[in-house]
């Protein structure tokens, strides 16, 4: 490495610090993903300009990559956004797996940051796998849990570190290679008990992770530019899940064992309690002489693909009748960090009229009416009540504090943590039973 | 590798965390989407640990795996970068029709 690349690598990383800083405001954000890029390609190109006889093969496997990240991020359906950003993750851990056994079949005998680059990539890529499968629904989605399951992942863990250690000093391939399929094995067994709405975490740790697998690597080959990227992400992926883990109220900890499922088992929703029906027809009546409207979204809203309706009805809402309307975004609803802000700007939503939770509490009690469409736990006033119930202490948004609260649902089901909520049998809670699509059609229907 | 580089670049690692923590502090909970998937095309930059270990393989089977990481992180910078423009796309839009209005 020389002077003349040190410095490219060098502006290269300036490039990807600027390049997060723009993200955040989504005015400077499209800038922010450019300079990525022109980091990117001046990494690339300085790394390309080493020289040696393979290149022609470094440019196919490069290309064809190129081509087919290109061609997949174009074609796929939003909807399956958080797959994507899963697949991708696992694919930057498994690159982190392949560079280590490739420096360890080249008599690399560096061991150390060779088995950090593995375990933890490995750990990404397994991860990955089975977040991938959990968010498309091909496995049960839920929390799955077997008997001794803690006590099984510990002990793979213990074994993973064990053998780490080892290698430093009694170097052995075989064991590097059993090293890293324990590693995949604890991915696939960590994520299998974690389920749907706690996806976010999950998602945000995987990041990381491929980041902190960057890092390891970059200590194989001793170069300064990935362990620099490596930290960003690695960082960037471990805010993230801190925040996720904050806005639910919860530790990491308590997330990775699964411990909310516990509470699953006995809660059967109580029928005979009270609750107010109401119809798409009402509920266009009142909106039409409502003056203030804040419309809560959850993740039934990308399950019912209902956000372009919903726009449609906010928009009749603001231009015919002349309502303020918003919207409302806890930090936690859908299945990865953003998602419900992703749903609405698909949608078209001025982001400007999107508030996050902490920006539009206060406004609940000064509106006439909140919509709430295709969420639950993050709307349950017990999470402020009631010291027993399993989401007390998690901020949620305070919907009950306005004049009145329509709840778009399918059925009274609970929500993911498997909780009642007593927001359904409120005197000022209006239930609308049905797909939330079909719903908001026939609300738009009686607006027009 | 030496201790003293080994050092060096633990330096690197702790004052890059720093810079981390406070930029990713600072992003909207708006754009959370995009910077994962910003920042996960950004990690495929081990495609670099990717070519460099290909430059230096010596028997058929490290070139196919440094082959196929280089491939496999490619997948994830391209794909990264073109998936967070889709996203940011999106965001963008918007504020261009206000301006027209």
């Amino acid at each position: 490495m020389d002077v003349f690349h040190s410095i490219l690598l060098l502006i290269s990383s300036s490039f990807f610090i600027v390049a997060l800083r723009s993200l955040s405001s989504p005015h400077t954000a499209r800038n922010g993903n450019l300079l990525g890029m022109i980091g990117m390609i001046i990494a690339l190109l300085s790394a390309l300009s080493f020289h040696s006889t393979n290149d022609i093969y470094i440019i196919i496997a490069l290309l064809s990559g190129a081509l087919i990240g290109i061609y997949s991020a174009m074609k796929i359906n939003i909807k399956s956004l958080p797959e994507m950003i899963a697949a991708f993750n696992g694919l930057g851990g498994m690159a982190a797996v392949l560079i280590s056994l490739a420096e360890i079949t080249e008599k690399n005998n560096d061991y150390l940051p060779n088995s950090i680059g593995l375990i933890i990539g490995a750990l990404a890529f397994s991860g990955s796998i089975i977040a991938i499968l959990k968010l498309s629904g091909k496995i049960f989605s839920g929390t799955i849990i077997f008997k001794g399951q803690h006590i099984i992942n510990l002990l793979l863990f213990t074994a993973i570190i064990f053998l780490c250690f080892l290698l430093i000093f009694k170097e052995n391939i075989r064991l590097f290679y059993i090293m890293g399929a324990l590693s995949f094995l604890l991915g696939i067994l960590l994520v299998l008990p974690i389920g749907g709405a706690d996806m976010p975490i999950i998602i945000s740790v995987l990041n990381a992770y491929s980041g902190f697998a960057a890092i390891g690597i970059g200590f194989v080959m001793n170069s300064v530019i990935m362990v620099i990227i490596g930290t960003l992400v690695g960082v960037s992926g471990t805010v993230l899940a801190y925040i996720m883990t904050k806005s639910m109220n919860r530790s990491l900890a308590n997330v990775i064992l699964g411990n909310i499922a516990g509470n699953k088992k006995n809660n059967i929703i109580s029928t005979d309690k009270n609750i107010h029906r109401s119809s798409p027809e009402d509920a266009a009546f009142m909106m039409e002489n409502a003056t203030n409207i804040i419309i809560v979204v959850g993740y039934g809203l990308a399950v019912a693909q209902a956000q372009i309706i919903l726009k449609k009805m906010a928009d009749i809402l603001e231009n015919k009748y002349s309502d303020n309307v918003k919207f409302a975004i806890h930090p936690v609803a859908g299945r990865m960090p953003g998602h419900m802000n992703v749903l609405l700007a698909e949608a078209g939503v001025d982001y400007e009229k999107i508030f996050a939770l902490d920006d539009i509490n206060n406004d609940f009690a000064s509106t006439d009416i909140a919509i709430v469409v295709g969420a639950n736990d993050i709307v349950n006033p017990a999470a402020e009540t009631d010291k027993n119930s399993p989401l007390y202490g998690m901020p949620v948004l305070e919907v009950w504090k306005a004049k009145t609260v329509f709840v778009i649902k399918r059925s009274l089901s609970s929500g993911y943590a498997g909780v009642e909520n007593p927001l359904f049998f409120y005197d000022n809670t209006l239930m609308i039973f049905g797909d939330a699509k079909e719903v908001l059609e026939k609300i738009v229907q009686n607006l027009e | 590798m030496s201790c003293m580089e080994t050092m060096y670049l633990f330096e690197i690692l702790i004052l890059s965390a720093f810079i981390g923590y406070f930029v990713i502090w600072g992003i909207t909970p708006a754009l959370h989407s995009p910077l994962m998937s910003v920042s996960n095309a950004i990690s495929g930059i081990v495609i670099i640990g990717g070519i460099l270990s290909f430059e230096n393989s010596e028997n058929i089977n490290s070139e196919i795996m440094s082959f196929t990481a280089i491939f496999l992180a490619s997948v994830n910078i391209f794909g990264g970068f073109a998936l967070s423009e889709r996203m940011l796309k999106m965001f963008k839009k918007k504020s261009d029709q206000k301006g027209k209005k």
